[in-house]
């Protein structure tokens, strides 16, 4: 364990997400099945599969922008049921990045990362401001912030978007494959960023296929298949030593290039 | 090991000097192909052959003094502007304020308050244009009401059945305008909900609105609307009008405003939902602000298409610009002289349609946050 390149795993705390039998349909395509998942505070998750395997469905249903059928899920404490303001309640706490940044266009960079926490956690706009600048300067891109998201690269784009998330302090960070949308220049300034949230001992599903990302910082890397999960692990078990043949055909693929 | 060698991008050179300049653009645009060149000769012989023709009519030999019809039957070679010059209050400001020369100050000042509210908002450095939006969409109809309508103040309350020409085409469009766009954007709103109750209201109005020719509509709105209110109500037969323009106009909005709305990608709203903000403020700060931007074209197109539409009121004997100029044609005095009516009702209904089309761009232009700079 002391050659590993792997960054140290810090104490893991209480359970922060707890996903229970979770099945979700649309339509009559079961999409989910029988999903038992628990996450623990600081823990670093990265999840992989072939496309359609409902992996990014997974991760939708943790902040309700996808509605699940059967089965549970508890994040810090609340249950996502129809009940509005319990939704509410938990996106507030959980951030999300997306695989096409989905910044809003109309909006400068800086109003980007202030609006959510200006009308709903009802931050002073000075407050929020400079909450604003110091994410912006994180992600090492303040002097963009009275630019429109169309003046900037992809990359800044989605370190923006990941500015934006951070500016409501979430407790939980989920990022649906948020580099395969990128140029390959700009992918390692944004896993970057990443490894740095990470460092800082945030909670992250990544739902992402960036294999050297998810040796360096997971502490779990599941994989998924048929809205199944198949196997999981920590990375250097899953990579050097996968126990189902379905991940090894998976990897196979993915590392022979 | 070879030494590493160091990328220099190569400088840029100016294009050979045959491919721009005048003489390049005349050829490369006018006379590019046999069939360009046809065209461009087509296009110059029409021209010449009817534009002078025009003007000289138009312009150069028309009569514009005088007070009868004697000028315009000594030179018959151009325009009798006379006509227009001597009907010109009953053409702009209908049968009322013309017979009433005292009261012409009402709609002169009107129409001075709004100019000087309106053209200041057309420059891009105007400061404090916000105050003058609130003004134009805000105080301004208030002021119309107190001052054209009257009845307050010792202002004498005007007959609105005798209100005509460009006055009422304005109060028509402009209550229409004003009326169908919040009305229109509830009901685009409505249309994409996911309550099936709200959704199906939207989708019979709107369809039973826009179904119906306008005509049809204010024909009922001066037949039907009474029916619908106790016996002693009655109703105003222009706001009759103008509840009928509303209703029609709201549907054509919102379809407007529906186009617009679909194109927004569903990302946004994720992305605002993932940011934990409700179905209102989505909407108000990400969803509608983008969607109103993309259907700015197709909402100015409706707003254009009512402004001309307004003169339909003629079904229910309602004068507005262009059937007053027709009114004021077929008078004894000026009998013959239609022409010139319709030509000059036609030249204000294009210049403000195309002010509105200007403008549209414009707008369009200065909201385009997606330009690199």
């Amino acid at each position: 364990m002391t050659t590993e390149t792997h960054m140290a795993s810090a104490e893991l705390g209480d359970t922060i997400i707890k996903i229970d039998r979770l099945n979700k349909w649309y339509g009559q395509f079961h999409v989910l099945k029988d999903i038992d998942l628990d996450v623990k505070r600081g823990e670093r998750i990265v999840i992989c599969g072939p496309s359609g395997s409902g992996k990014s469905t997974l991760i939708r249903c943790i902040n309700r922008l996808e509605t699940h059928q059967e089965g549970s899920i508890i994040v810090d404490g609340i249950e996502l049921t129809e009940d509005t303001k319990h939704i509410n309640d938990v996106r507030r706490e959980v951030g999300m990045v997306f695989q096409h940044f989905n910044l809003f266009p109309h909006l400068t960079v800086l109003e980007n990362c202030t609006l959510a926490p200006i009308w709903v956690r009802k931050t002073p706009k000075r407050e929020a401001e400079e909450t604003a600048m110091r994410y912006l300067e994180r992600v090492k891109i303040p002097e963009q912030a009275n630019k429109y998201p169309g003046q900037l690269s992809g990359g800044q784009q989605q370190r923006v978007a990941i500015a934006r998330s951070l500016c409501m302090n979430p407790r939980v960070m989920l990022f649906d494959e948020p580099t395969s949308a990128l140029d390959p220049e700009m992918i390692a300034e944004v896993l970057d960023v990443m490894v740095g949230l990470a460092e800082d001992g945030m909670t992250m599903l990544c739902v992402t296929h960036e294999m050297g990302f998810a040796r360096k910082v997971a502490n779990r890397v599941i994989f998924m298949d048929g809205g199944q999960i198949v196997e999981q692990n920590e990375p250097e078990e899953f990579f050097n030593n996968p126990q189902n043949d379905r991940t090894q055909l998976f990897l196979s693929q993915i590392l022979q290039h | 090991m070879a030494d590493v060698k160091t990328f220099v991008p190569a400088p840029d050179r100016a294009p050979p000097s045959n491919a721009v300049g005048a003489f390049a653009w005349v050829r490369d645009n006018l006379f590019g192909s046999i069939g360009s060149s046809v065209a461009t000769l087509l296009f110059f012989y029409l021209f010449f052959s009817y534009v002078p023709p025009f003007v000289e009519w138009a312009l150069i030999n028309a009569n514009w003094t005088g007070t009868d019809r004697s000028v315009c039957e000594a030179n018959t070679a151009g325009a009798c502007w006379t006509f227009i010059n001597v009907r010109f209050e009953q053409i702009l400001f209908g049968l009322y304020f013309a017979s009433n020369p005292d009261e012409i100050w009402r709609p002169t000042l009107i129409f001075i308050v709004f100019f000087a509210l309106l053209i200041p908002l057309l420059f891009e450095k105007t400061p404090g244009k916000k105050w003058l939006v609130i003004g134009i969409l805000g105080v301004f109809p208030v002021l119309f009401y107190f001052i054209v309508y009257g009845g307050y103040f010792g202002i004498s309350q005007s007959n609105t059945t005798q209100w005509g020409g460009f006055l009422l085409t304005f109060a028509l469009a402009f209550v229409g305008i004003l009326l169908a766009l919040p009305i229109g954007i509830l009901l685009a709103l409505g249309r994409r909900s996911e309550m099936p109750v709200i959704r199906s209201i939207c989708v019979v109005y709107i369809e039973f609105w826009r179904g119906t020719p306008l005509i049809t509509i204010l024909f009922m709105a001066s037949v039907m609307l009474p029916l619908f209110f106790p016996a002693g109500v009655e109703f105003d037969k222009v706001v009759r009008a103008m509840i009928g323009i509303t209703m029609f106009q709201s549907a054509y909005t919102a379809e407007a405003v529906r186009g617009g709305l679909a194109a927004i990608p569903k990302g946004q709203a994720e992305a605002a939902m993932a940011l934990g903000l409700g179905y209102w403020r989505r909407t108000v700060f990400i969803t509608l602000p983008q969607a109103l931007k993309i259907s700015i074209p197709s909402i100015v197109n409706t707003f254009i298409a009512l402004f001309k539409d307004t003169s339909l009121v003629s079904i229910i004997g309602l004068l507005d610009l262009l059937n007053m100029a027709q009114t004021a044609s077929r008078s004894m005095e000026w009998k013959g002289y239609d022409i010139e009516a319709y030509l000059f009702a036609g030249f204000i209904y294009w210049a403000f349609c195309y002010g509105m089309s200007r403008y549209s761009q414009n707008l369009e232009r200065k909201l385009d946050t997606n330009r690199r700079n």
